[in-house]
């Protein structure tokens, strides 16, 4: 292939737009299994989920899916509250959260895409929006608004929750409840309740993600499992419980991924991308961003 | 050490069972009398669900029709069905429990390929006939006797299914002379994108791009982009509906122009498909099995899709698709035991091989290896769809047959140029 500044300027871009869309689908991630060593492998199916009731409160009321996904945050948080609840009490507690709880996740991801595909019905979900298929071209260099979205949001949501976490007592707690939940007992803090409003922010942050995935795709029940293995290699790599080290991982996945796909071919980039997460793992087994 | 204590196994426990419980169809249906059993593992849920339900309903209203007919050979007919989950390893186990616990009388398949190769052992193992759905050239290893397909792909379905697209190709003025060929990492993807490739000698195009990607492809502008660079006559893709979605996006938004674009997509054919994508679709050419073009008029289509449409809820609103072709599949079972007038696996074969039957998609003969004698695949240019109704695509003109000739009923317009 003649090489062709334009085109590996737009693999760049696009790279950067579509990691912005993988770091708000990792954040969630970051926290969950990254601070509060959560294995939640029904991550993606919870993106999903949230992906689904902003399509039904679109249908509904006809509201502009991003706004849609705003109004249903709080639901999110709330439901990540209870989840945390549940499984505090029927593993965490006893010490059995390891494998177990690994399996619990997986009995949630069945159980949600199973009462999602009865619900829905197993067909593809979409929402039209004005800006569906608007490109902003600048110069030679592609910028679809649908992709730029999931983007904007994922800088906006991730730095609000990273902002909490660095700013204030209670996200700092959160921050620190992996690491040394007695430490946190000692200056008078429940770590349960750190930890429940932790896996709610997960959650919450899942739900963005999920109205974000809207505006990029069409989401059948099962959409979850293209992102499985994508959202565990990216907070793995960004560091594990960094939100900053997961952000500049996916746009590093993100960027891998494109620039192969255009000048190696599309079934070349999860080997390289992969094959990076293999490396690191190798020499830098803390992750690539992890302080 | 993790400690495994009795009640957290149970409370994993229960999670499971309750995800494999849900994840299971309706039981098989009751038995009263001695109805004739007709078995197949359906994908009701899992990712090709959408497709395996529509095929379900078809199957049901044949199933009410015969029976208020007075039943087949005189006797009742009870469908017996299993979810596959879309989960081919989930097939040998229902195949076999539908032959030796439920002992049907007659096998079909689930849908596709991936629901027919795992059964295809058994089957011949218990010498039954098994009429199998959109099963993309399975018997082409396998040479089984008894095995009769319901894809109109033809005796070369591998090489037939690009046919069409390189005739059309061919009238063109200029006339083409390079393809970029794009297909999901996939068996019948795989199969027709090689099959292309092995009639291109015919029509003298040079390969200027020829890429797969993985199923896990979230963002499909490096490949739209990579091969507007290569600056192909003819671009022609083998994908299915998810990837087939964000293709289409991805060839709008980059603004991709070629004398032809399309070929191998499925999804276009589903109504849901096309009510999303709608003008994006405008001139691009794509295979298709039925649509509402006057010259596809068959004896009892209309009958089937009016019945079908009400009871679509959830599933593809049209219904062009699947359901014709799952309702062919029982008017053959339905005609082939009428006249054979019992239930004999190998004197059915026999006849079916030796026959022609009247079906909702025209006539069917099947070849020795159980394909249509006669590749019949459709090739389709959208045209003039305005917005995203639904209503317009029942109507013909929007879906012009470019091919086969006995069947066109409009002409290519070409070039292909993406509105940005």
């Amino acid at each position: 292939m003649v090489f062709d500044p334009g085109l590996l300027l737009n693999a760049i871009v696009s790279g950067l737009l579509l990691g912005g869309f993988y770091a708000l689908a990792t954040s969630g991630l970051t926290i969950a299994f990254g601070m509060l060593d959560v294995v939640n492998i029904a991550h993606p199916t919870f993106i999903v989920l949230g992906a689904f009731a902003t399509f039904a409160l679109n249908q509904a009321t006809g509201l502009d899916p991003i706004l849609c996904c705003l109004i249903l945050l709080p639901v999110f948080f709330l439901l990540g509250r209870g989840f945390y609840d549940v499984y505090y009490r029927f593993f965490e507690r006893r010490g059995d959260a390891a494998i177990q709880g690994l399996a619990f996740f997986f009995g949630v991801m069945f159980v949600v895409e199973v009462s999602l595909s009865l619900i829905f019905g197993p067909n593809h979900q979409h929402v039209e929006t004005p800006y569906a298929w608007t490109n902003l071209g600048i110069g030679p260099v592609d910028l679809p608004v649908r992709m730029l979205i999931p983007c904007a949001m994922a800088a906006v949501g991730i730095g609000a929750v990273t902002l909490f976490f660095r700013t204030t007592f209670i996200g700092r707690a959160v921050a620190a409840v992996g690491q040394d939940e007695g430490a946190l007992r000692l200056v008078a803090i429940d770590p349960l309740k750190i930890k429940r409003l932790a896996f709610g922010l997960s959650l919450l942050l899942a739900a963005l993600a999920g109205g974000a995935l809207l505006v990029v795709q069409p989401v059948d029940p099962w959409a979850g499992h293209t992102f499985i293995g994508r959202v565990f290699a990216i907070c793995i790599l960004g560091g594990l419980a960094s939100m900053r080290g997961s952000w500049m991982a996916a746009l590093l996945f993100g960027v891998i991924e494109n620039v192969t796909a255009t000048y190696l071919g599309p079934s070349w980039s999860p080997a390289v991308a992969f094959g990076l997460l293999l490396l690191t793992l190798a020499v830098r087994p803390q992750g690539l961003f992890a302080r | 050490m993790m400690k495994f204590t009795r009640r957290s196994l149970l409370a994993t426990g229960s999670a499971m069972v309750l995800a494999a419980g849900l994840g299971l169809s309706a039981p098989a249906l009751a038995q009263s009398g001695e109805p004739i059993k007709i078995g197949f593992s359906m994908a009701l849920t899992g990712g090709l669900a959408s497709n395996g339900k529509a095929a379900l309903a078809a199957m049901q209203i044949w199933e009410e029709e015969i029976n208020g007919r007075g039943g087949l050979i005189g006797r009742p007919v009870k469908l017996v069905y299993y979810d596959d989950q879309s989960n081919g390893a989930t097939v040998p186990g229902i195949v076999t429990k539908l032959i030796d616990v439920d002992k049907v009388d007659l096998l079909l398949s689930g849908y596709s390929t991936a629901a027919i190769a795992p059964a295809m052992p058994i089957v011949i193992q218990k010498k039954m006939v098994f009429l199998t759905l959109l099963g993309f050239n399975m018997n082409s290893e396998f040479k089984y006797d008894r095995y009769f397909s319901m894809i109109p792909a033809g005796s070369d379905a591998n090489r037939d299914f690009s046919k069409g697209f390189l005739e059309v190709a061919a009238t063109m003025d200029p006339k083409p002379k390079s393809i970029a060929v794009v297909n999901l990492d996939a068996e019948f993807p795989k199969r027709a994108s090689d099959g292309l490739k092995d009639n291109l000698k015919k029509y003298d195009l040079k390969v200027v791009y020829d890429q797969s990607y993985p199923p896990t492809t979230v963002d499909f502008l490096p490949i739209i982009r990579a091969v507007a660079a290569a600056k192909p006559d003819l671009v022609y893709f083998v994908s299915y509906p998810v990837d087939s979605a964000g293709l289409i996006r991805a060839i709008r938004e980059v603004g991709l122009k070629a004398m032809m674009v399309g070929g191998g997509m499925v999804g276009p054919q589903i109504g849901s498909f096309k009510t999303m994508m709608g003008p994006a679709m405008n001139n691009m050419v794509i295979w298709d099995t039925y649509v509402p073009e006057k010259t596809l008029n068959f004896p009892g289509i209309q009958e089937l899709l009016a019945k079908y449409q009400p009871r679509s809820q959830g599933l593809d609103p049209l219904g062009f698709y699947v359901p014709p072709l799952a309702y062919a599949n029982m008017q053959i079972l339905e005609q082939a035991v009428t006249k054979v007038g019992k239930i004999d696996q190998g004197a059915l074969a026999e006849y079916m091989h030796a026959n022609t039957f009247s079906t909702v998609l025209g006539d069917v003969k099947f070849d020795k290896m159980g394909e249509w004698s006669q590749e019949r695949l459709l090739l389709v240019q959208y045209q003039n769809i305005n917005g995203n109704g639904l209503e317009q695509f029942k109507q013909p003109g929007t879906q012009a047959i470019l091919y086969p000739p006995q069947y066109k009923s409009g002409n290519l317009v070409y070039p292909f140029e993406a509105k940005r």
